[in-house]
């Protein structure tokens, strides 16, 4: 292995997610020369996710799609209210396509993306693990690297780490990412075959005896075949993830009759972003970073974006030879202007609708059933939306959040 | 000192995510911990989603 690769690279990064992977291609087309590291044996496997996406999103990533990694179109969302009441959330495709949602295959999404980088001159390895980042005069100067049990050096201008939650690299570069348990989702999914669901919508189903501080989501990827999983705050109940998710599946027959192919866990960063995200040589990316939507814990765009401005910053430091954590900064002001200041406002929101009851969250439910929130604000006005809120003093801080 | 049922851990790294004296790490093997580093705080064991982590006690 270590005869396919170079004794240095400009930039290197750590891990071929969404983020690795876009930072890669970015900075290879902007004529770097680059290596990208994956320690698993399998890039996109196994995933920690529950693979919805928005059309909106592949446009910003200027991805296009494809059906080979398209499971299914989904036009709406059904939220249920601890009583089984529901409210729907439309997506209007009359308007624009923009509102239409997607639930991808990241097994093969992933790897597209590190085929994508790889064709743009990046060069991947993978099951191969950064042992350790080597330093020159205190400076990040490259990685230590371990492929089946032998160990070597690699040189680089600038590390990328987007090596995950577990941010390992991160820390050992000295960059302060270890999370609060109370800034972290516990989560774990089933992909579930042979249940009786919505084909079209996804479902998100709250309540503080269902997932307490978080919701359990079912997103379609076939007619009969769904990701079925849940996020709870660990700082709300004593009862792990899969106790809960076992209970709600358990209480459901169209769900009890149904296989699983397929089983995952997380952890899923809700807020602690990181005011600095850079330091001499080295640049932080992705769920890494926290760099996640707070409301439904989504980081595939987010991590890509971050993943391209953190290349683009990169390219541009080592143009001007200059790859000091101040010079690497303007990611730092560029993430809080572009992406930061809009999820901080959102993590806000979080906090406001997790706070919200049972009775809440069932009053909301009632008051709206059946109908479709979007579709009646837009009909009755958001007045009408906001007198409904002003009804409760916790659905008024809501209200000031949405409205 | 953190032990791990290697049985139930989906080595999804969560644990690692949480620890705050950056005692575990997620090998090919699964979840390591540093003896050194390990502090008992108990924090992974709680937030682990398939409850894989139990504490050793040994520094209790």
């Amino acid at each position: 292995m270590k005869d396919f690769i170079d004794e240095s690279y400009d930039m290197i990064v750590v891990g071929a997610g969404p983020a690795g992977s876009a930072a890669a291609m970015t900075a290879a087309k902007a004529g770097l020369n680059v290596l990208m590291v994956e320690k698993r044996a399998e890039i996109g496997c196994p995933k920690r996710c529950g693979e919805g996406i928005s059309e909106n999103g592949f446009e910003r990533m200027g991805i296009k799609k494809n059906e080979k990694w398209l499971n299914r179109k989904i036009t709406g969302t059904n939220i249920y209210a601890p009583n089984g009441k529901s409210v729907k959330v439309l997506f209007d495709p009359t308007t624009s396509d923009n509102y239409t949602g997607w639930i991808i295959e990241r097994k093969m999404f992933d790897k597209m993306l590190a085929d994508m980088a790889a064709k743009s001159g990046a060069k991947i390895l993978t099951k191969t693990e950064v042992v350790s980042l080597l330093r020159e005069n205190e400076k990040i100067s490259g990685v230590r690297l371990e492929f089946n049990g032998r160990q070597w050096d690699v040189r680089a201008k600038i590390v990328i780490a987007a090596d995950g939650i577990e941010s390992r690299i991160a820390r050992e570069a000295g960059l302060e990412t270890t999370s609060k348990l109370s800034e972290f989702i516990s989560a774990v999914q089933f992909e579930m075959s042979n249940i009786d669901i919505d084909p079209d919508s996804i479902e998100l189903y709250f309540g503080n005896e269902i997932a307490p501080g978080g919701y359990v989501w079912i997103f379609p990827k076939s007619e009969h075949r769904a990701n079925v999983g849940i996020g709870i705050r660990k700082t709300m109940t004593s009862k792990s993830a899969i106790k809960y998710l076992n209970e709600f599946i358990n209480s459901r027959p169209g769900l009890k009759k149904g296989s699983i192919l397929e089983v995952n866990a997380g952890g899923v960063p809700v807020g602690g972003f990181l005011d600095s995200m850079v330091c001499d040589n080295f640049i932080v990316a992705g769920d890494a970073a926290h760099q996640v939507n707070p409301i439904h814990g989504g980081g595939i765009v987010e991590s890509f974006l971050a993943g391209r401005m953190a290349a683009e910053t990169a390219a541009e430091a080592i143009k001007k030879g200059d790859m000091s954590k101040e010079a690497l900064s303007v990611y730092d002001d560029r993430w809080w202007k572009e992406r930061g200041k809009r999820l901080k406002k959102i993590q806000k929101l979080r906090e406001v609708v997790e706070k919200l009851s049972d009775d809440d969250l069932n009053f909301l439910a009632e008051e709206l059933e059946g109908s479709d929130i979007v579709g009646f604000a837009r009909a009755e006005g958001f007045g009408k939306l906001a007198k409904i809120l002003m009804k409760r003093p916790k659905l008024i801080l809501l209200a000031r959040k949405l409205l | 000192m953190i032990r791990v049922d290697r049985k139930v851990c989906l080595r999804c790294g969560g644990c690692v995510a949480v620890c705050p004296h950056s005692a575990l790490r997620l090998t090919e093997h699964g979840i390591i911990c540093d003896e050194e580093k390990c502090k008992d705080c108990g924090i992974c064991i709680e937030f682990c989603p398939v409850k894989a982590l139990e504490s050793r006690g040994d520094k209790e």
